[in-house]
């Protein structure tokens, strides 16, 4: 029977670590809300990562990792199309690239996917169980023990996170007097991504969903952004609290304020 | 009879019980255990549902106290209990930062619950290892505009004031056209 379920009833580390214990054979497929994944393993050990739309095959990762040039990738995806990942590695270790290269070109490329997959902490899992691995893609052989002991690093991460960042529904401002001027500040792509949405009308969610980021990343952000004293989180709206269902007896204005006053009054008589 | 209701809350041995118990016209309505856990063990019993207290203003209206169990695996009561609350007051144990990051989660989640208007009381000011008041105000990143008060919770003066504190900031927010 197949392994389903949630990954917020099972992390990704967690389902790594039950592959390679049980050194299982077979496809792991995820989807998010996004984007979709799948690893292949053999015998408990990495062989294939791809995500989402990104090209997986020999040619792109090789570009991606600056082994060939832009013209060369070109040509070969020009007359290479109907070449097998097997067929063009062997081509390409006769004098051009080393084994050595195309091998640890794929395993940086497969971690990276890995990596990336840490960060979904909700979407669902299926793993295949024997299911046939892609005849046609280079496979490798990687321990998982490493990729374990990140994804569990990341765990703790996103534990610490959820205590700090609890609701994603309370929106950021800026500081009324923030320690430094922003343009002095080394942020990176991700932070200034969520600077340029950062309003007291914007929940934490909507900045995340307009920034293509999931729960992990956008808490990430905030809370380096709230620990150098940058942003505030505020209700969505602005500071101005708002009033609930059956806070007062009345919906009488004047009578909700005759309220509070006479609470006031029992209160300093006590 | 109306009534209205005000929620303190905070982490575990902030004081919320004392609190209640120190302006309560009632015997404190408590469900308090013998704690088992031995890293909570710097009391004999905790709050596991709620404490209830009770101040009658007139015939017509009462305003009711509800404490909030501290120990996070309780924290399912928290949604209930601030269900129509008028404000909250999160109670921090100002001599153990240890729980200050504690007390952050528990008023952004208060927060999230119920937009409704709130103060922090910066407990065990008597105490000589408190810490400052505005130095906690830092520590717990609590905004310039949200009021943080010293409080010792046995002291009947100190919780009035805090409770007045809270009903003032909840009229001025009613003058205001924000409630």
């Amino acid at each position: 029977m197949a392994l389903k379920g949630n990954l917020q009833d099972f992390t990704v580390t967690q389902l790594l670590n039950l592959v390679n214990l049980a050194k299982k054979t077979g496809i792991l497929l995820i989807e998010s809300q996004h984007e979709q994944a799948w690893i292949a393993f053999r015998e408990g050990k990495l062989a294939y990562a791809s995500i989402g739309a990104e090209e997986a095959d020999l040619v792109s990762v090789l570009k991606r990792n600056n082994k060939i040039s832009q013209r060369q990738y070109r040509v070969l995806k020009e007359r290479g199309g109907t070449i097998k990942d097997k067929e063009l590695g062997l081509l390409l270790i006769n004098g051009y690239l080393t084994q050595d290269d195309i091998l640890g070109s794929l395993q940086q490329y497969f971690v990276s996917v890995v990596r990336k997959l840490f960060t979904w902490v909700e979407g669902m899992f299926q793993f295949k169980d024997n299911a046939k691995l892609p005849g046609d893609r280079i496979l490798i052989r990687l321990d998982l023990q490493n990729l374990i002991i990140e994804g569990s690093r990341q765990i703790r991460e996103w534990e610490h996170l959820q205590e700090e960042i609890p609701s994603l529904d309370l929106a950021l401002k800026f500081s009324d007097h923030p320690g430094a001027n922003l343009r002095n500040l080394n942020l990176n792509v991700e932070e200034w991504r969520v600077i340029s949405y950062i309003n007291p009308k914007n929940s934490m969610r909507q900045i995340a969903h307009a920034t293509k980021m999931n729960e992990l990343e956008i808490r990430r952000v905030a809370f380096s952004l709230l620990q150098a004293g940058i942003v505030q989180m505020v209700r969505v709206g602005g500071a101005a609290p708002k009033m609930t269902v059956r806070m007062f007896p009345t919906s009488n204005r004047e009578e909700q304020k005759s309220l509070v006053n006479r609470l006031i009054d029992r209160i300093r008589s006590i | 009879m109306q009534t209205v209701k005000i929620v303190v809350t905070g982490p575990f041995n902030a004081g919320k019980t004392e609190f209640i118990r120190t302006v309560s016209e009632i015997d404190v309505v408590s469900t308090e255990r013998r704690i088992s856990s031995e890293p909570e063990r710097i009391k004999e019993a905790t709050t596991v549902a709620m404490d209830f207290g009770r101040i009658t203003v007139d015939d017509d209206l009462a305003l009711y106290l509800f404490g909030t169990p501290g120990q996070k695996r309780f924290d399912f009561m928290w949604e209930i209990l601030s269900e129509g609350m008028l404000g909250f007051i999160v109670m921090v144990d100002s001599t153990r930062p240890e729980t200050f990051r504690e007390a952050r989660r528990i008023l952004e989640t208060f927060r999230a619950y119920a937009p409704t208007p709130y103060l922090v009381a910066a407990n065990k000011q008597d105490y000589k290892d408190a810490w400052e008041v505005e130095d906690m105000r830092l520590a717990l990143r609590i905004d310039n505009n949200i009021k943080i008060l010293p409080c010792v919770a046995l002291d009947k003066e100190t919780v009035k004031t805090v409770l007045l504190e809270l009903l003032y900031t909840i009229l001025a927010e009613m003058e205001a056209g924000n409630l």
